[in-house]
C-alpha cells in the first residue's frame, strides 16, 4: 500500500506546553509518540492506540483529546498541552494532592490520564456527585480497578477547591 | 500498531481540498477530527494512500442556523454544536444524541459531519439525521449537490458520496412547535458501543394527540434505519403504555436484526422494542428532554 515518498520525513514543528518543537518525522507518526519518542516528555502514556483507554489524553487547544488519535503532522500550528505542562504550572497541585492522599495512584499507568480528565470535568463541574465522576471517568480505564480511590480524590479534589474559593486567604484546614 | 504509510496533504481552503479529492479519488479520505478514521487505521483496517486533512479550512468549522435548519460545516466539531445554543433550542435531539457520542475527550475534537459521512452501523447521529430528514450537502469541484439522508447512508461505513466527493455539511431541520424529543441507548459500557439505540422526534397537536413522530433505530443492523410504518400507526393516537409498547413491538418487528459477539438476535430485538417504549412514554410525560440511558 505505501507510496513513494509517503515514508520520507518532513519537519514538523508543534508547540507543546509552550515551547517550540521541530522534528523530522513522518506523515504517520502519532501524536503520542512525537510527544515521547521524539520530544523525550514521558508522563504521557500509551495504552491501547485506537482511543478507549484514555491513557494518553492531552489537550490540544484547552481541551482534552486522545493523543493516539491525532497525526503530529496535521497538528501544525495547535497548542499542546500535557502532564508535565500542567503540573508546572501548579494547575494540578490540588488534584494531584488529592490522588497521593487518597491512594488514587495504583500502578500509576492511567494516572496522567485521568489527572487530565479530572481537571477539565473539575472545570466545568466544581461540585460534581461520585456518579457524575464516575461518568466523567468512564473512557479512562484503570487495569489495576482502583477507580474507588480515583473517585475518592476527585471528590477531595473538588471539596478542597470549593474551600479555597470561600476562604481565598488560604485559613486553615481541617 | 502503526498506521500504514500515507501521503498528507492540508490544504487551507474548501477548494483545496476537492481539488485534491479530484485528483486522487478513492484513493485519498478526508481527515477531519479522526475520532473514527484513525483507530482504523492504527488498526490498519483501513490504509488510505492519500490523507488530506481539512483542519485548516476555517471555512468549514461554522455551526450556523438558517431559514430551515441548523447547518454544521465539516469542520463543526461535536462538543461545540452540542452546546450551540440554537442547536440546544431548535434542533433538541441532535443535542441528546451528540452526549451519547464517544467520551468527552473524543467530542472535542470529533466532527458531526465526519461522524455522518463515516457512516457506522452503531453510530448515533445517522440515525438522527435519518429520523429529521436531514440535508447532506455533498461538494466536489465540479459543484455541489444536496442529498437526502435516507439516499446517504447505504450500509456499513458506506455512504453514496462519489470519489470525488465529501460531506461539506449537514442541515437538520428544526424541530417544529409542540415537539418533544427522545434519544436512547443501551451499551455494556457508557461511551462504548450501543448494543441498540432509539431516536425519537414527536410533535403534538394542540389536542395532545401525537401529531407527527419521527422514529430511527440502530442496533443489529447495517446502519440506522428509520420506523416508518411506525411513525404512521402513531400519527393521531394518545401516546399511553398500551400504544407505546404495541409501538415498541411493531418497530422490533420491522428490523432485520443479526446476533453477535454482544448480543444474540433476540436479545437486540428485545431491547429495540423496549428502548422504542421507553422513549415513546419519556417523551409522553414530557420527561424527555436530555433523557439517557445506561
Amino acid at each position: 500500500m505505501s507510496q513513494p515518498g509517503s515514508l520520507r520525513k518532513t519537519d514538523v514543528t508543534l508547540t507543546i506546553n509552550g515551547k517550540s518543537y521541530t522534528r523530522q518525522v513522518e506523515p504517520r507518526r502519532l501524536l503520542v509518540d512525537f510527544i515521547r519518542h521524539d520530544v523525550g516528555l514521558k508522563a504521557t502514556h500509551i495504552g491501547c492506540e485506537h482511543g478507549v483507554c484514555g491513557a494518553c489524553t492531552v489537550r490540544i487547544d484547552g481541551r482534552t483529546a486522545r493523543s493516539c488519535l491525532h497525526f503530529a503532522v496535521a497538528l501544525q500550528g495547535a497548542e499542546i498541552e500535557t502532564l508535565e505542562g500542567l503540573s508546572a504550572d501548579g494547575r494540578l497541585a490540588g488534584l494531584q494532592k488529592a490522588f497521593h492522599d487518597a491512594h488514587g495512584l495504583q500502578c500509576g499507568y492511567c494516572t496522567p490520564g485521568v489527572l487530565l480528565t479530572a481537571e477539565e470535568f473539575l472545570s466545568e463541574n466544581p461540585g460534581p456527585s461520585e456518579q457524575e465522576i464516575r461518568a466523567a471517568l468512564s473512557n479512562n480505564l484503570c487495569r489495576c480497578t482502583g477507580y474507588v480511590n480515583i473517585v475518592k480524590a476527585i471528590a477531595n479534589a473538588a471539596r478542597d477547591r470549593d474551600k479555597t474559593k470561600a476562604d481565598p486567604a488560604g485559613g486553615s484546614r481541617p | 500498531m502503526k498506521p500504514a504509510p500515507f501521503e498528507f496533504r492540508a490544504p487551507t481552503s474548501l477548494d483545496g481540498v476537492l481539488e485534491e479529492l479530484r485528483e486522487h479519488g478513492e484513493a485519498a479520505r478526508i481527515l477531519a477530527g479522526g475520532q473514527s478514521l484513525v483507530p482504523l487505521m492504527n488498526l490498519r483496517m483501513l490504509q488510505p494512500s492519500v490523507l488530506v486533512s481539512i483542519n485548516h479550512c476555517k471555512e468549514l468549522s461554522y455551526i450556523r442556523s438558517e431559514e430551515d435548519g441548523l447547518a454544521c460545516g465539516a469542520l463543526a466539531r461535536q462538543w461545540d454544536v452540542e452546546h450551540d445554543r440554537v442547536a440546544m433550542e431548535r434542533c433538541p435531539l441532535l443535542v441528546q444524541a451528540l452526549h451519547h457520542v464517544g467520551a468527552r475527550s473524543n467530542r472535542n475534537r470529533g466532527t458531526v459531519c465526519g461522524s455522518l459521512a463515516h457512516a457506522d452501523p452503531l453510530a448515533e447521529l445517522p440515525a438522527v439525521a435519518l429520523a429529521l430528514d436531514a440535508d447532506m450537502i455533498a461538494a466536489s469541484s465540479a459543484g455541489r449537490r444536496v442529498v437526502p439522508a435516507r439516499e446517504f447512508f447505504v450500509g456499513a461505513l458506506e455512504n453514496s458520496l462519489r470519489p470525488d466527493e465529501m460531506l461539506e455539511a449537514v442541515r437538520f431541520p428544526y424541530a417544529p412547535a409542540r415537539s418533544r424529543s427522545c434519544f436512547i441507548e443501551l451499551g455494556n459500557r457508557n461511551h462504548g458501543f450501543a448494543i441498540a439505540g432509539v431516536a425519537l422526534q414527536v410533535t403534538f397537536g394542540e389536542d395532545g394527540r401525537c401529531s407527527r413522530a419521527r422514529l430511527a433505530v440502530m442496533g443489529g443492523e447495517n446502519i440506522a434505519r428509520r420506523a416508518t410504518d411506525t411513525e404512521t400507526a402513531l400519527a393521531g393516537s394518545v401516546i399511553d403504555e398500551a400504544i407505546a409498547r404495541e409501538a415498541g413491538r411493531m418497530t422490533a418487528s420491522l428490523v432485520d436484526v443479526a446476533g453477535d459477539f454482544h448480543a444474540d438476535a433476540a436479545y437486540r430485538r428485545e431491547l429495540v422494542a423496549v428502548l422504542v417504549e421507553r422513549a415513546l412514554m419519556q417523551v409522553a410525560s414530557g420527561a424527555a428532554l436530555n433523557a439517557r440511558s445506561n
